[in-house]
């Protein structure tokens, strides 16, 4: 009953090819730049990092002449050159959890799975696109926080350190990563949730009200505990020196790469399972 | 070609899809209807894997959809609910389906253009009205040149000439030989566009023919009849599975009899008639007849269960 000629002709395809993770690499990093909260975030956090340290350095030098002996002792240069860093993490934090449940909000997470529907090498793919970007913008953006801070304070010999110094580069270094691992990690809880308000709500309670609510146990439970939570044990991964009761950079890096992996497992685990 | 054994769905304790089992053939037009709710979406889901059944399994072109290498050469699927990142542009959209198979990107352009979404393409997809985002749905199902195409309800929002369109690009794609499946609520879209019908109620199997038999099928057989001798025609048309109700202007509908029957009869008595017309059922009653009957068995069903 249907012998009507056809008037649609679809164009046909010359080249065929197959799913390769070098292709879904590429794919992500497509809707990594396409969409504006990426640019918008990430412009944040770049700026984030360096105006702090700038505004701290300038502050300071102004009223170095002023300070009590306590609050000399108090400023340290690397506190300084890295106060930006725990204020950039947040724009970060965000986009890695709205990398992937805005995939959930819109549906567009259908199309991906029609694509990929073996699902793990997309997970792969957007943590490893997104690490890599957070790494390329935040690398210059500690070094060139350092050094600006470092200049602004030229005049004022006792927060003058050298890059060459031992743990100093660790430390700025250090600073760019633990913000790629705090991407990493967001972005799995985003996987885990697929909700952005959940999953936002969740990387802060992680990182932000956890740890006040330690200090209601008592002393020696606190001491003990705290030090791993992800949070504290991740910044040591950019503190100079070794405080009581907190873990060694290595340490406490490692620990905190433990947490991102765990969460990514989790977050694999449930992908594969998970109706979308 | 999709083979659906024993497919079963359940969400908690609604059991969307039940026990469904099915081949959808390639080179000929499947329609797959079925009420609002009935459960068609859910199994699009499942045979992309989207969803994972609780019993049961479908393959498309002989595999599992996830174990294909190159899925989107296989499968090109329109679902029903929006996939599309607001945020971002069609073309961009386009695109990073394609890079995951290393689909050029003049393919991209190439089926912008085929849907007519060439001045929007650059748009962000969260402006696009109903219509422009079933066109980059169907874009989107037929970049990867699969072999079978599965569009859940493609002419939701298009304006007539679009419809016309995609009833167009349906028959042509068939004729290539691809598997078409394509769903819709509404049986007289099908009888236009499909040669087969799978059709589902509550998530079960109600019919799996083709569109004439369909027909054929459902339709009952009723005739109208005006006579200035109506007691006289009642009693010459009586028998066996034949009932009378009363029709406009004193006429007569006749149940269980063709026109030829009713006007033998009438011609063997001597009775006169001033009107004699079969009453076609409407696809669309014909379908809501099915359906009901479904619907009512399952009722009588879960009554007699309680």
């Amino acid at each position: 009953m249907n012998a009507i000629a056809p008037t649609v002709r679809v164009p046909r395809l010359a080249v065929t090819g197959r799913i390769a993770f070098h292709r879904v690499l590429l794919s992500e990093w497509t809707k990594l730049r396409s969409v504006r909260s990426t640019k918008w975030s990430l412009f944040a956090a770049f700026l984030l990092t360096m105006a702090f340290p700038v505004i701290f350095s300038f502050v300071t030098r102004s009223h170095w002449g002023s300070m009590s002996p306590g609050e000399r002792a108090g400023r340290h240069p690397l506190d300084i050159a890295l106060a930006g860093v725990n204020v950039a993490q947040l724009a970060v934090a965000v986009l890695g959890v709205l990398l992937i449940s805005a995939e959930y909000s819109t549906g567009s997470i259908r199309s991906t799975f029609t694509a990929v529907p073996k699902r793990l090498p997309v997970l792969w793919a957007k943590l490893l696109d997104y690490a890599f970007v957070i790494l390329v913008l935040m690398v210059p953006a500690v070094l060139a926080s350092f050094f600006a801070s470092q200049a602004i304070l030229h005049n004022i010999p006792q927060l003058q350190i050298s890059f060459t110094q031992p743990g100093v580069a660790r430390s700025v270094l250090g600073g760019a990563l633990y913000v790629v691992l705090v991407g990493v990690f967001a972005l799995a809880i985003g996987a885990i949730v697929r909700n952005t308000a959940g999953g936002i709500a969740t990387f802060a309670a992680i990182f932000f009200v956890l740890p006040p609510l330690m200090f209601t146990l008592p002393t020696s439970w606190n001491n003990a505990i705290s030090q791993y939570l992800p949070s504290d044990a991740g910044r040591q991964i950019f503190a100079l020196h070794h405080a009581a009761h907190t873990l060694t950079p290595l340490t406490g890096g490692l620990v905190f790469l433990a947490y991102c992996a765990a969460a990514i497992l989790l977050a694999a685990v449930l992908l594969v399972r998970r109706d979308v | 070609m999709i083979e659906a054994r024993e497919l079963t769905k359940d969400y908690g304790a609604k059991r969307a899809v039940d026990g469904l089992s099915f081949t959808v053939q390639p080179g000929v037009v499947t329609g797959f209807l079925g009420p609002n709710g009935s459960g068609k979406s859910t199994t699009m889901r499942l045979i992309l894997g989207l969803d994972a059944p609780t019993h049961g399994d479908v393959t498309v072109n002989g595999r599992h959809y996830r174990d294909h290498a190159a899925p989107l050469h296989e499968v090109g699927a329109l679902l029903e609910a929006r996939s599309v990142h607001t945020g971002r542009s069609a073309q961009n959209h386009l695109l990073a389906l394609a890079q995951t198979h290393g689909i050029p990107k003049g393919r991209v352009s190439e089926l912008i253009d085929l849907v007519g979404l060439h001045e929007v393409a650059r748009k962000r997809t969260g402006q696009f009205s109903l219509g422009m985002g079933q066109r980059l749905g169907i874009a989107q199902a037929l970049l990867g040149d699969p072999k079978t195409v599965m569009l859940d309800e493609p002419v939701n929002g298009l304006d007539p000439e679009g419809i016309h369109w995609v009833r167009n690009l349906l028959k042509g794609l068939a004729a290539e030989g691809r598997t078409v499946f394509v769903s819709s609520h509404l049986m007289s879209e099908m009888a236009l566009t499909a040669d087969h019908l799978i059709v589902i109620g509550r998530g079960k199997l109600i019919a799996d023919m083709s569109v004439d038999d369909f027909v054929a099928r459902a339709s009952q057989k009723v005739v109208v009849v005006r006579s200035p001798e109506p007691e006289r025609l009642r009693a010459a048309l009586a028998g066996e599975g034949v009932s009378f109700e009363p029709a406009e202007r004193g006429a007569l509908e006749v149940h269980g009899l063709t026109a030829e029957q009713v006007g033998e009869a009438a011609a063997t008595e001597g009775i006169v008639l001033h009107e004699l017309t079969p009453q076609q059922a409407s696809l669309e009653e014909a379908f809501m007849n099915l359906t009901r009957d479904e619907l009512e068995f399952a009722t009588e069903m879960e009554e007699a269960a309680a």
